[in-house]
């Protein structure tokens, strides 16, 4: 019920505001007449890419890692503190990166909010990871070893290679998740009305962007707020579902 | 082992020792930002109620206040609601009904926070302030909780989103729950007789209740954290009154609107202190919850 409720009032509202201007043109000041956010779009994927940097080798390796050798202390160690990690509130995770990055080089940037999300995203890549590296069939790697391959060529050829659908599955979600972050955005990648493509300068991004419109007292800017939020649904959505469908075939056929 | 193994194995756990390592270094981080804060307040912070950042004067009660009464009406609206689910989708209706639920839960947690917020502001404030709230102070008006004006952004429309918000975590973990409660169980409650009511009852409810409330906490711990939405919709005042109607303010929340204009030194690091405080509530709940699921699912 609540989820009808939201998304049709969403697609109702975001509809209407929606125009070729909405993901070509730059936010415009009140009282002109259209302006999109284009900025903001091409912000998101800028952060999104900038967190994968962050997230994915962490998340990745230390999955394999957890899988293969982490049954004993160290493994149950590492295990729980990325359980920890996965249920921090986001906006602390925030602050982490707005005290390391943004305080240090003294300016809001991309890459302090592309560091937080990265944050935000290893628990999920790594437990993901873990749990499809450990589903290859234990016969697979044996018979590498067989071969005489060292270890780290199977776990890298035949094992990861095995397990890659499901990671990519995994990682595609937690993209997909990080899109939606608004809170650890606010005070480290900031907002910008203008073009910005250099890391170290504050960007813009769909979420904080629609935030800044949902608080203010117009109504043309309320209007853009509900056409951003239609978008990111979309784009959410549509990723999940693809991802969910492609997944399935690699699993049963 | 090869000299290549060596190798490889030193890469991957170098990986996989930096998630500990990250944690640490976030609540040290935390720590040391915040300990100008915690040396000039000492614990008075934590029961203070001024908030002035003008003068220096800081008090963290009216937050913690928000924040945990914010949670605990959500709690009270979700859990039936998503137990109810859980108990309709695991034990009665068992079908192809399953599979859309676990897709709607899939999307309604994709949808971001911020559009929560958006809708809350422009649909369910107006609702609570034009119908909900007197509707309330009709029916319970001779308590404290529901006297006073009413008000769109309230503790209370905070409350609604944040149950909005939780009942698919709850839904879907009380479902795994329930399943995995042994079919024999329920199969010999049957045999002796029992109806489907004191089967559920007797066979399925007692062997998975810690999980349940488990899944209820983990919830809890998920509203304790969540910023965007209610920041929009809470009132953002600091203040504590006895109505559910009056504007209310909650950690997150503070931290998000003051942050990126703290004006002094002294005001980073009291709303640093008030992260560690968030920090620390939802570290201590999560690990509660974590445990009595862990037992349940292990158990079975």
């Amino acid at each position: 019920m609540p989820l009808i409720a939201v998304i049709s009032y969403v697609f109702f509202k975001g509809i209407g505001a929606f125009s070729f201007d909405f993901f070509t043109q730059l936010p415009m000041p009140v009282g002109d007449p259209g302006g999109g956010m284009a900025n903001a779009i091409v912000g998101t994927f800028i952060l999104v890419g900038l967190a994968c940097l962050v997230g994915l080798p962490i998340g990745i390796f230390g999955g394999i890692w957890l899988a293969q050798y982490g049954s004993g202390k160290r493994g149950f160690f590492i295990r729980y503190s990325a359980d920890v990690l996965s249920s921090l509130p986001s906006i602390v995770i925030g602050i982490f990166a707005y005290v390391l990055i943004v305080a240090t080089m003294k300016r809001f940037s991309a890459i302090a909010g592309g560091f937080a999300l990265g944050i935000i995203m290893i628990p999920v890549v790594t437990r993901t990871t873990e749990e499809m590296v450990k589903m290859v069939p234990r016969t697979l790697y044996e018979a590498g070893l067989a071969l005489g391959l060292p270890e780290w060529k199977v776990a890298l050829r035949i094992v990861f290679r095995t397990a890659w659908n499901g990671i990519f599955t995994g990682v595609i979600l937690a993209v997909a998740r990080i899109m939606g972050e608004t809170a650890p955005l606010i005070f480290t990648a900031f907002n910008t009305m203008y073009w910005n493509l250099q890391i170290d300068q504050p960007m813009a991004s769909m979420t904080v962007q629609i935030y800044n419109y949902a608080i203010s007292p117009f109504d043309e800017w309320h209007a853009k707020a509900w056409a951003g939020s239609l978008t990111i649904i979309l784009i959410v959505f549509l990723i999940t579902v693809v991802v969910r469908k492609y997944s399935k075939r690699v699993y049963y056929g | 082992m090869k000299q290549g193994d060596v190798w490889f194995k030193g890469f991957i756990f170098a990986f996989a020792a930096s998630i500990p390592l990250i944690l640490f270094s976030l609540v040290g981080v935390l720590l040391f930002w915040a300990w100008p804060a915690i040396r000039h307040f000492g614990w008075g912070f934590i029961i203070g109620t001024a908030w002035d950042p003008l003068a220096d004067n800081y008090g963290a009660l009216p937050f913690i206040y928000g924040t945990v009464m914010s949670s605990l009406i959500a709690l009270v609206i979700a859990v039936p609601l998503g137990l109810g689910c859980a108990i309709f989708i695991s034990e009665v209706y068992k079908s192809k009904f399953r599979e859309y639920v676990a897709v709607m839960v899939e999307l309604l947690a994709a949808i971001p926070s911020v559009v929560y917020g958006l809708w809350g502001i422009f649909v369910l404030a107006p609702f609570s302030a034009n119908y909900l709230q007197p509707m309330l102070k009709g029916l319970f008006g001779f308590l404290p909780l529901f006297q006073g004006p009413s008000s769109g952004p309230s503790l209370l429309t905070g409350g609604i989103i944040l149950a909005i918000m939780i009942l698919p975590t709850i839904t879907a973990l009380s479902r795994e729950v329930l399943q995995a409660v042994p079919y024999s169980l329920r199969e010999s409650a049957m045999a002796l007789g029992a109806t489907r009511w004191e089967t559920f009852k007797l066979a399925v409810f007692g062997p998975a209740s810690s999980g349940i409330i488990g899944a209820v906490i983990l919830g809890l711990g998920r509203a304790l954290g969540e910023t965007m939405a209610v920041t929009m919709v809470i009132g953002n005042r600091p203040q504590i009154s006895g109505s559910l109607f009056a504007p209310a303010y909650s950690l997150s929340a503070v931290i998000a609107n003051e942050f990126a204009e703290a004006v002094t030194e002294l005001n980073l690091s009291v709303l640093i202190e008030l992260a560690l405080i968030l920090l620390v509530i939802t570290i201590v709940v999560n690990g509660l919850a974590r445990y009595l699921v862990w037992q349940t699912t292990i158990k079975n």
